[in-house]
């Protein structure tokens, strides 16, 4: 699993800050992360960790009155932050493609589905309209839809929501882009439609070598999809590593905390875990300390860094604050320094 | 997509016939009677003449039978003769006719005119001094009640600037082909401004609000995700989601426009048929008012019928396969 | 005794085409289905979208007139109105929508909302009312001062359990539940299902839990219905449909969840492939010629099935 693939993406010190009245509030914090060929990225976290705004960073569709970004995000020898616009629409959808949640909404109602799937193509290629029509066949024949020549005339009404994010990823994937962003692709979908989307993206990898972005809230898909993931709260990262690292040894509090609250498959536990508190709001989110403080009020203070850093306790695996070597559950007696080191 | 409007045709078959019903009985209520006016009746005759000539008239059949007789004459074309006029109803509104619907059309053509290319820029400039010069004037004009509207026009741009005739729909003078074609057009100016400036309003405010939705809209984000250039993901995407309300108006605003003619066509003494209904109830000339009745009853059916088939046209979500 | 009893309950659609709109065909969205819940169970309903599982929720509570069966509460058949509003069953009966979001009003402040139901049915002084709704709020993991706010002014997750705190609020004594936490984060679902928990303990409350997250439907419920095309092809106890699922729908469903240990995931991944396969071979078997599910066929005490003759021959010859 850990071959050195090639680095397609280098996010440093990235930073989007939304506008709250007159001042502007990070909502992406600080985030630095790669992206490599062959590798599935998850990016794990609930509403408000800022992790869909990460990806709308970086594709570049914030609208610049309401939101600034800074930072850094390499991609070959180009920094997509402050990219002007005509350089931006030749990398959207021809170097990055998107998926979306919502694969209905995500379609424009009014036009065929192949005309959807083709319009990618029209701007990214020299392809005639005979070309981009045989391309498009292709490229649904590719995602899985029966009879494509059919629904190459149907409108999006007319398909039910697993053929409807097929198109959605057919559209993703039209110009073969070496980045895929995927964001909470299987959501809206029924579990075995889930499992033929997930099985199918990682199908398109293996063909195109592309390195996906997954995001998403849901642990399982996490835990069959991804190579490596990075755990976000507050506009932070809190973890970043390998699969089995954030599964086998979760070691930031909030991971452990949010692998704890899943019902678990083989525990009759009557109670859930609940992590005390509420996510920080926008402003809450400002100060420079351990920001999952307040959920585990416990841990002492002094456990806490002041300015929070990534700390390797792994190869390839980081944790944000010292807290992790502190922590204990509620319910837990008190660990010791040396017992957590271990990893 | 032919299957759907030939459904909606025949869904107004019954509308047509309770629109007729309505009218038959709202006449039947009206106070007086084909007599009154006609001078067929003098105050000499005893009753029994008048019965007997009532009933020479079929005026004492049950009511089916008169109703049936009188669908059966308008189908002949046959709309009764106008007291005052001392015509058929027919001539008097087939000579109007022609006004009233050049009158209307050239009304939406300036309605659309004026409203798109405002909502398009209130709603694509959200936010800026455009949007709210726009939003402000679209206000300004809802709450000015229309007759008020078209009185301050007609007073300022007729009588005061003198830029317009005041009334009528053509000038005597005007001799030949083309002079009487430029005459007509000048008369109609003024009051086909002043109406559909009245029917902007809601247009803009659809538009305006259709752009803004549109432009959060997922597809559009997608759209923008292809690599699309902004302007075209605005006229592709945005605008054309935002035009299928719009669309659907249509057959409304026409339909609005009808009926306001009776406001505009008094206001400037244009012979048309909403002049024709007023100068007919001014009078009690039944015949003449039924048969308009009748005539713009049709013509909202008509109106909503367009609407819908122009939404089926234009959204392939409503088509019936 | 159940306390309420679903009895060859039956929700048909017409369907209407052709040029006169005639009623060509029927939309079978539930098709003659039985359950019972008792007092104080949690009964899982399992579907996939389109299954009909939400159709039969909103039978319960009053909302879709059946085409036939029956829905006894308390001795009467309420899928009539007359008999609904003699029992007060609107009052026992409460529900927990899929979208929230389009249920609030969004000209009320939020406490008129929670406080809506409760104003219906008891009287309270303002102090109280607010400390009520104030609880309310703060079991569903939202400050206090959420209730002078406006819905918009939350996101779709925070909307989903202002819904859960209303329909909480009047104590009823059963709650249809659809889809209650598939909107909602980990961290806030684990909180409002402890909730749920906690208030059927205290006041002996049943749900009718209706999911599509298998997980879930384990943690929440003993007993549980699979359901697909508008009929059961599954009922049993936790352990009969998660240790020893007989139709091939469930087996199917059961392995489309995502396991939580990536070192298995490989095995995993073949693992349903093969029963996709299998679904796909044999799935004809398990329907009629009209795609219809077969009847249900007892296996065990609690545990029935809607599989073919050949397969029940086989499972007999199998414990024999």
């Amino acid at each position: 699993m850990d071959k050195p693939g090639d680095l397609l993406l280098d996010i440093q010190h990235l930073h989007t800050a939304f506008r709250v009245g007159d001042d502007f509030y990070d909502a992406v914090d600080d985030v630095n992360l790669t992206l490599k060929k062959d590798e599935v990225l998850a990016i794990v976290g609930e509403s408000g960790s800022g992790k869909s705004t990460l990806a709308t960073s970086i594709i570049g569709l914030h609208n610049p009155t309401n939101a600034k970004v800074t930072g850094d995000i390499l991609y070959s020898d180009l920094n997509l932050v402050g990219l002007n616009e005509p350089i931006y629409n030749r990398i959207r959808g021809n170097d990055i493609g998107m998926i979306f949640q919502d694969p209905l909404a995500a379609l424009n109602p009014l036009m065929r589905i192949g005309d959807q799937i083709a319009e990618t193509l029209v701007y990214h290629t020299k392809l005639n309209k005979e070309d981009r029509e045989k391309r498009v066949l292709e490229l649904l024949d590719q995602v899985g839809i029966p009879n494509p020549p059919r629904v190459f005339r149907q409108y999006p009404h007319e398909l039910s929501g697993g053929m409807r994010q097929r198109v959605v990823i057919a559209i993703a994937i039209a110009c073969k882009p070496p980045i895929i962003i995927a964001d909470e692709p299987t959501t809206a979908l029924d579990v075995t439609i889930q499992a033929q989307i997930l099985d199918l993206l990682k199908q398109i990898q293996k063909e195109t070598h592309s390195g996906i972005i997954l995001i998403t809230h849901d642990l399982g898909v996490v835990a069959e999809t991804a190579d490596r993931v990075a755990v976000m709260y507050a506009g932070q990262l809190v973890e970043t590593g390998s699969v089995y690292d954030i599964f086998q040894h979760p070691t930031h509090p909030y991971t452990r905390s949010l692998l704890r609250s899943m019902p678990q498959a083989d525990s009759d536990d009557d109670e859930l875990y609940v992590i005390d508190g509420v996510v920080p709001t926008l402003k809450e989110m400002q100060v420079d300390t351990c920001r999952f403080a307040k959920r585990i009020p416990w841990i002492p203070e002094e456990a806490h860094e002041a300015h929070p850093t990534m700390h390797e306790v792994g190869p390839n695996h980081f944790v944000q604050c010292t807290c992790y070597k502190h922590f204990h559950f509620r319910d837990e007696p008190e660990s010791t320094l040396t017992a957590q080191t271990e990893g | 997509m032919w299957k759907t409007i030939i459904r909606r045709v025949l869904i107004m078959v019954p509308q047509i016939i309770i629109l007729s019903l309505i009218v038959f009985f709202l006449a039947k209520l009206m106070p007086g009677d084909p007599f009154t006016g006609s001078g067929k009746l003098s105050p000499q005759m005893d009753l029994n003449q008048i019965q007997a000539i009532k009933k020479e008239l079929g005026l004492l059949d049950p009511l089916p039978v008169q109703y049936f007789r009188w669908i059966g004459n308008i189908l002949h074309g046959d709309l009764g003769m106008s007291y005052a006029y001392k015509v058929p109803v027919i001539n008097l509104i087939a000579e109007r006719a022609g006004n009233t619907i050049w009158l209307s059309l050239f009304s939406v053509l300036l309605t659309y005119l004026i409203a798109v290319p405002l909502g398009v820029l209130a709603g694509r400039y959200q936010g800026t001094h455009i949007d709210g010069g726009i939003s402000f004037y679209a206000f300004a004009i809802i709450a000015i009640p229309g007759f008020v509207f078209y009185l301050l026009g007609l007073w300022l741009f007729g009588y005061q600037l003198g830029w317009f005739p005041t009334t009528g729909s053509i000038s005597i003078a005007a001799d030949g082909l083309l002079a009487k074609f430029f005459s007509r057009i000048y008369h109609m100016i003024l009051p086909a401004i002043l109406s559909s400036v009245i029917s902007t309003t809601g247009i803009i405010q659809y538009l305006r609000s259709g752009i803004i939705d549109n432009t959060q809209e997922d597809f559009t984000r997608t759209a923008r995700a292809k690599g699309v250039p902004e302007r075209i993901v605005f006229d592709r995407h945005i605008l054309r989601n935002s035009l299928l309300p719009i669309a659907a108006f249509m057959g409304n605003t026409i339909t609005g426009l009808i009926g306001g003619s009776v406001f505009i066509e008094n206001v400037f003494s244009y012979p048309g048929m909403g002049k024709l209904f007023i100068d007919s109830m001014n009078s009690n000339d039944y015949p003449i008012i039924t048969s308009l009745t009748l005539l713009f009853g049709l013509m909202t059916l008509m109106g909503n019928l367009l609407s819908d088939i122009i939404m089926s046209i234009v959204d392939p979500r409503i088509r019936i396969e | 005794m159940a306390m309420i009893e679903i009895k060859n309950l039956k929700i048909h659609y017409p369907i209407r085409s052709g040029f006169f709109n005639r009623v060509t065909d029927y939309v079978y969205a539930v098709d003659g289905v039985n359950f019972d819940i008792e007092e104080g169970e949690t009964y899982g309903l399992i579907g996939e979208s389109g299954s009909g599982k939400s159709t039969i929720g909103k039978a319960v509570v009053g909302l879709e007139k059946p085409t036939s069966g029956q829905i006894i509460y308390k001795g009467v058949d309420i899928t009539k109105k007359s008999n609904r509003s003699k029992i007060h069953y609107n009052k026992d009966v409460q529900m927990i929508f899929q979208d929230s979001l389009s249920s609030l009003n969004p000209k009320k402040r939020i406490r008129d909302i929670i406080a809506e139901p409760i104003r219906n049915f008891e009287r309270m002084s303002d102090t109280e009312e607010r400390k009520r709704v104030g609880e309310l709020l703060d079991i569903v993991g939202m400050p206090a001062d959420s209730m002078y706010k406006y819905p918009f002014e939350f996101s779709g997750g925070q909307r989903q359990r202002i819904g859960i705190a209303r329909a909480v609020s009047t104590n009823p004594k059963l709650i249809v539940a659809d889809e209650p936490v598939s909107a909602l984060d980990l961290s806030v679902q684990a909180q409002v299902l402890n909730f749920m928990k906690q208030i059927q303990r205290e006041y002996n409350i049943s749900y009718l839990f209706i999911s599509h997250d298998l997980g879930v439907v384990k943690h929440m419920c003993k007993n549980m219905a699979i359901m697909t095309r508008g009929r059961f092809v599954e009922i049993g106890t936790r352990e009969d449909i998660y240790k020893d699922p007989l139709h091939i729908y469930t087996q199917r469903l059961l392995s489309a969840i995502p396991s939580m240990s990536p070192a298995t995931r490989e095995a995993d991944l073949a693992h349903r492939k093969e029963v996709e396969h299998i679904y796909r071979d044999e799935e004809s078997r398990y329907y009629n010629e009209n795609g219809r599910v077969l009847d249900l066929k007892q296996i065990s005490a609690t545990h029935q099935v809607a599989l073919p003759d050949s397969e029940l021959e086989k499972l007999k010859g199998g414990l024999a």
